[in-house]
């Protein structure tokens, strides 16, 4: 693929489990696709795969009234991808470390720090409602764990 | 894929062999099932074999550590058997790698348990 193409595709899918194996799927052809290596098509599907649960699960609660918006856009050298609900919103700063001893042991807890273990950069805005997190990943780093500022 | 879950008994031990996805929904279920239908039976010596396991999810993760919270507070013992790569990465990287009892070979994890 011509690296300076812009690609962009959206959908928009309901809160159930189904949408989160769809974000999911659909994630790993369009990595596949702009050229990623195999490792990274999977670290990208999972990325989304836990960014579309949060959606659903605790953004939207299932709730079948509110929508989860997936966006894959292919930028330059980058994949991004952009996964909004219609929550009652999240607040990135004041997650608790999974990696804390007090923390080891929970059940769960780990989406966010998987996400931003398998992305270059990971981005939250507050959106009225929801929340819209923003994934990219960069063609030619390897296993980059870089984020910007928040 | 589907996640399934076939036991059977060695030497006192009870090997679960794994093999789909243990991700949020079906998969996590299938294994807290089978965890707690172990321990109902009083079967707490527990050999978790993921050799065919392809993927887990963040809710798989968690699943495994209630797993192994679930067995070790009813005086039992549960173990890991055959990680593939991504599973081994995942649990590096989520500190979780020391603290389960992580095996590569069938005959010396059953061997391995009090």
């Amino acid at each position: 693929m011509d690296r300076n193409v812009t690609n962009r595709v959206s959908y928009t899918l309901s809160s159930t489990l189904e949408s989160v194996n769809r974000a999911e799927s659909i994630a790993a052809e369009t990595a596949a696709r702009v050229g990623f290596s195999e490792d990274d098509q999977s670290n990208i599907a999972m990325a989304v795969r836990e960014a579309a649960i949060n959606a659903v699960l605790h953004g939207n609660a299932y709730d079948p009234e509110k929508k989860v918006f997936v966006v894959y856009e292919r930028t330059g050298d980058a994949l991004v991808i952009t996964i909004t609900d219609q929550g009652k919103g999240l607040d990135p700063d004041n997650l608790p470390d999974p990696l804390a001893p007090e923390n080891l042991m929970k059940g769960s807890g780990r989406g966010i720090f998987l996400i931003r273990a398998f992305m270059d950069e990971v981005k939250f805005r507050k959106k009225q409602p929801g929340t819209e997190i923003t994934l990219i990943k960069h063609l030619g780093r390897s296993a980059a764990n870089e984020e910007e500022p928040q | 894929m589907t996640m399934k879950a076939n036991s059977r008994q060695v030497n006192g031990v009870t090997v679960v062999d794994m093999s789909g996805r243990i991700t949020l929904g079906e998969g996590s279920v299938v294994l807290r099932d089978t965890i707690r239908d172990l321990l109902s039976k009083g079967q707490k010596k527990i050999l978790l074999n993921l050799g065919n396991v392809t993927y887990i999810d963040s809710s798989g993760i968690g699943e495994l550590v209630s797993a192994f919270t679930s067995v070790r507070n009813q005086g039992g013992e549960l173990k890991l058997l055959n990680l593939t790569k991504k599973v081994h990465d995942l649990l590096q990287i989520t500190k979780l790698y020391t603290v389960f009892d992580i095996k590569d070979d069938e005959t010396a994890a059953v061997g391995a348990f009090k």
